[in-house]
């Protein structure tokens, strides 16, 4: 029964998210695709933080940092007329996993608390960094005037083209989290989550270990960034906003940490909810801060949890 | 360079270093003392900032203004403890973290709804406006000095508190064991409710005096509150002294790099290079500096618990 | 059998104005089981946690197969041959008992930087470990998650862990404490299985799990080792029985 559900519920996922460009066209709503879409950039870069907040227990507040990495990778490359989108993508790729290590090299000598504000504040010096460079369009930002070019492959002005090239790489993002969270560098990292003095008994230094599901999760996540600059068109420091960090992290806790798509689920509800309420009064995080207390206070085990019952 | 002028953001240093301290003391003991990561401080910052101000504009007497403004921030911190982050103190660090992060959603939009979205700006009273001649040549606001003067004299009270009274012996233990002031028949429950208030009562009093400096608007808190976890984490973790070293040293080191990076520069690199680097790099000083600290000294300048 | 396997010259280590290793000198020959009692407050973990790198010394050496592994973190004395247990069990709780041990013969064998392969999946890691459980006697609880398995059982598990190490030198902090009369003697019984072909040191407060498996003894008493030698002198040691033993064993 459980089993089943475990098959059901991702096909279903998929079949549905496959199936949005084409309600979207039918009820000639291109809002709703739009909105998916984003929706599903920040599923990616919400399952990457997951990576190190779920599994390796890492309560990084600075993910955002990567967005914005990945987001000013390909906005200055634009901003000097190279649209090449392989090599913009790869910049933006590369320069989040170096973001990362350096973040992470410095971070994870320490735990806890320390731990949570130093991701914190670094990202934080990011976010001012990008305010404070003026030929970037400072706070303001700047547009996008080109989106990545691929030429021959994918035109990313084709709005459907766009989703279903968002769709794919979220997929693509979940199958091999999976398969990085069972192989035996996902074991290791889940046991020094789990128990960080057993893990140093049995021989494993989690130290390099960590760091390279920090550096891993800063690239994804910078890969996501890439998508949003093109999604928005737009690139501002506001990806780098320290809210946006709390948001990824709600994401995560709220879709639960216990599976790879949980974080998938949590931006569904979180983004979607965001969007209900800010439909309905423009003080709609008065309602959604209160709703985000209680669901840490009562949801313990993310809206997975209530899809999937424990096994055992 | 103009030894006035260093003089002049020397004080403005200083002045910055003690509004920082106000809000890490408050922040550090709660953690020291509870476990709790509370990152809705700054809210209490911002309370403080707009009741303040309001008060002030209702009754037309600023004395009264602050008065009221902190017995305000006081009682909205008790109310916060007893009714949201009480149950926080057992659960994890993440929870705490989401939770409060959640409750700075409330009280920024709780702020736009009451007062605006616009920042407002405040005036000072005759009495505080105005300059001082601290000596030939050197003219210096009036309400910043009174801004360190208070600061500083918190900071004496607060050590007096700690290390004189039966409350900061119970403070001191309970950083160190909370189990023993439980045993001791102490209520616990009370000790901590206390705590938080005033601690969200100090960040209040920062938030209010910056009111007239900066201006007062939603969210102003949060910005303020990361500078105050680099402080946290220069100083080390629940240490009221770490805090004050902290606190004094991000304040000089942001006041000073923002004021004089760039001339520096410009002495070594060429004019639009300085332009461009300096406020870019000014505006990562602090960042760099905890860095560095934090790679020499993981545990801060004074770890509470050796 | 007689070489020297652990060597420990001089260990000094103090906390403020308590010193709570006093110039210590061991030595645990190759294959022996070492003992190593004291009263509450002696020293016992201070010790223990020096010799396996979760505390560094103020002074003195620690040698290990000749080689000095004073500086080394936890995780390089284990890659080198060195495995503990915990006074108080340290083990995966949300990991099947398979898992947890899977884990550690993983940490022996080849590079864990593979980021593929399911590392459940692999057959030599799980034939590894099953056979080690069943060595321990959890062969029928593979599947269990560590946090449902009995008090004794996840004692057993954290021995299995430690074995899969294939450690040279396995330290053995207080493998009874807290279990009834009949999870000790299978305890016991298992230790005794272990005994010839490892080389244990057990820190222990039972006396009859203490006499009955150690080779050597070593009392440890503020601090200093005040006496070594093979259980019939130290019971017959009148320091010993003053300082620590008490009637209770001279009876």
């Amino acid at each position: 029964m459980n089993s089943r559900i475990r098959a059901i519920v991702p096909a279903a996922g998929l079949v549905l998210l496959a199936a949005v460009p084409l309600a979207a066209a039918l009820l000639d709503q291109p809002f709703y695709l739009d909105l998916v879409r984003r929706i599903m950039i920040f599923a990616i870069a919400a399952l990457s933080l997951n990576l190190i907040l779920g599994y390796g227990g890492m309560i990084s507040f600075g993910h955002a940092a990567y967005l914005g990495v990945g987001a000013y990778a390909v906005g200055v490359l634009a901003h000097y007329g190279i649209n090449d989108g392989y090599l913009q993508w790869a910049l933006a790729i590369g320069a989040s996993a170096l973001v990362a290590l350096a973040i992470g090299a410095i971070s994870i000598r320490t735990s806890g608390v320390y731990f949570i504000m130093i991701t914190l504040a670094f990202t934080q010096m990011l976010y001012y960094l990008g305010i404070s460079i003026e030929e970037y369009g400072g706070d303001d930002g700047m547009r996008l005037q080109v989106k990545s070019q691929f030429p021959g492959l994918i035109d990313l002005n084709d709005a459907n083209a766009f989703y279903y090239l968002v769709l794919a790489i979220l997929v693509l993002a979940l199958f091999l989290g999976q398969r990085l969270v069972d192989s035996r560098f996902g074991m290791v990292i889940r046991a020094a989550k789990s128990n960080e003095v057993r893990t140093r008994s049995i021989g494993f230094s989690p130290y390099p270990y960590r760091l390279a599901a920090f550096v891993i999760a800063g690239a994804v996540c910078g890969l996501a960034g890439a998508l949003l600059v093109n999604h928005t068109a737009y690139l501002t420091p506001e990806f780098m906003n320290w809210t946006r960090s709390g948001e990824l992290m709600f994401m995560v806790i709220l879709g639960g940490m216990e599976s790879i798509a949980g974080p998938v689920l949590g931006a569904f509800a979180l983004l979607l909810l965001e969007d209900a309420l800010s439909g309905w009064t423009q003080h709609w995080q008065l309602v959604l801060g209160p709703l985000l207390v209680l669901s840490v206070l009562f949801l313990k085990r993310g809206l997975a949890g209530l899809v999937f019952a424990k096994n055992e | 360079m103009n030894l006035f002028l260093v003089l002049e953001q020397a004080l403005n240093g200083l002045q910055l270093g003690v509004m920082l301290f106000l809000m890490a003391a408050g922040l550090t003991l709660v953690f020291g003392i509870m476990n709790l990561v509370n990152l809705a401080h700054g809210s209490f910052y911002m309370v403080g900032a707009y009741l303040a101000t309001y008060f002030y504009q209702a009754t037309g007497s600023y004395l009264l203004g602050v008065s009221l403004g902190l017995a305000g921030t006081l009682a909205v911190g008790v109310a916060v403890e007893l009714v949201a982050l009480r149950t926080l103190y057992e659960r994890p660090h993440l929870d705490q973290v989401l939770a409060t992060f959640g409750l700075i959603l409330f009280f920024n939009e709780l702020a736009a709804i009451l007062w605006g979205r616009a920042a407002i700006y405040t005036t000072l009273p005759d009495y505080l406006a105005g300059h001082v001649e601290l000596f030939a040549g050197l003219r210096y606001p009036l309400y910043r000095l009174v801004i360190i003067a208070v600061g500083l004299a918190v900071a004496g009270l607060l050590w007096f508190v700690v290390a004189r009274t039966r409350l900061g012996m119970l403070i001191r233990a309970g950083a160190s064991n909370r189990a023993m002031v439980a045993a001791l028949g102490v209520n616990v429950r009370l000790l901590y409710t206390l705590v938080f208030g005033f601690g969200a009562a100090l960040a209040g009093l920062a938030g209010l005096m910056s009111g007239p400096i900066h201006v007062v608007q939603p969210g102003m808190g949060e910005l303020i509150l990361i500078e105050v976890f680099v402080v946290i984490v220069i100083g080390g973790i629940g240490s009221i002294r770490g805090a004050l070293a902290g606190a004094l040293i991000v304040g000089m080191a942001d006041t000073l790099g923002r004021a004089f990076v760039r001339p520096m520069l410009a002495t070594v690199l060429s004019r639009t290079a300085a332009d461009t680097a300096g406020p870019a790099l000014a505006s990562m000083l602090i960042y760099l500096l905890m860095a560095i600290v934090l790679a020499l000294k993981p545990q801060g300048l004074f770890p509470a618990r050796a | 059998m007689n070489r020297t396997l652990l060597e420990v010259r001089g260990l000094r280590k103090s906390f403020g104005a308590l010193l709570a290793s006093d110039d210590v000198d061991l030595e645990v020959l190759e294959g022996e089981t070492h003992a190593i009692i004291g009263p509450n407050g002696a020293g016992k973990t201070t010790l223990i946690s020096q010799l396996a790198g979760n505390l560094f010394p103020d002074r003195g050496r620690v040698l290990f197969a000749g080689e000095d592994i004073t500086a080394l973190s936890a995780p390089a004395r284990a890659r080198r041959g060195f495995a503990r247990s915990f006074q108080i069990t340290s083990i995966y709780p949300d990991f099947t008992a398979l898992e947890n041990v899977m884990l550690a013969v993983q940490a022996h064998s080849g590079s864990s930087f593979r980021f593929w392969r399911p590392a459940r999946e692999e057959p030599s890691l799980r034939s590894a470990a099953s056979a080690i459980l069943e060595e321990v006697g959890l062969g029928g609880r593979s599947g269990v998650l560590a946090a449902n398995l009995a008090h004794g059982e996840q004692r057993a598990l954290e021995i299995a862990t430690a074995l899969a190490t294939r450690p040279r030198l396995l330290l053995l902090d207080e493998p009874v404490a807290g279990m009834g009369v009949e999870e000790t003697q299978r305890m016991i019984a298992l230790l005794s299985f272990l005994k010839g072909g490892k080389t244990l040191i057990l820190v222990e407060h039972d006396m009859d799990a203490v006499f009955s498996l150690a080779d050597r003894i070593s009392v440890l008493v503020y601090g200093r080792i005040i006496a070594t030698g093979a259980p019939e002198e130290i019971r017959a040691n009148p320091e010993v029985r003053r300082a620590y033993l008490g009637e209770e064993v001279a009876a």
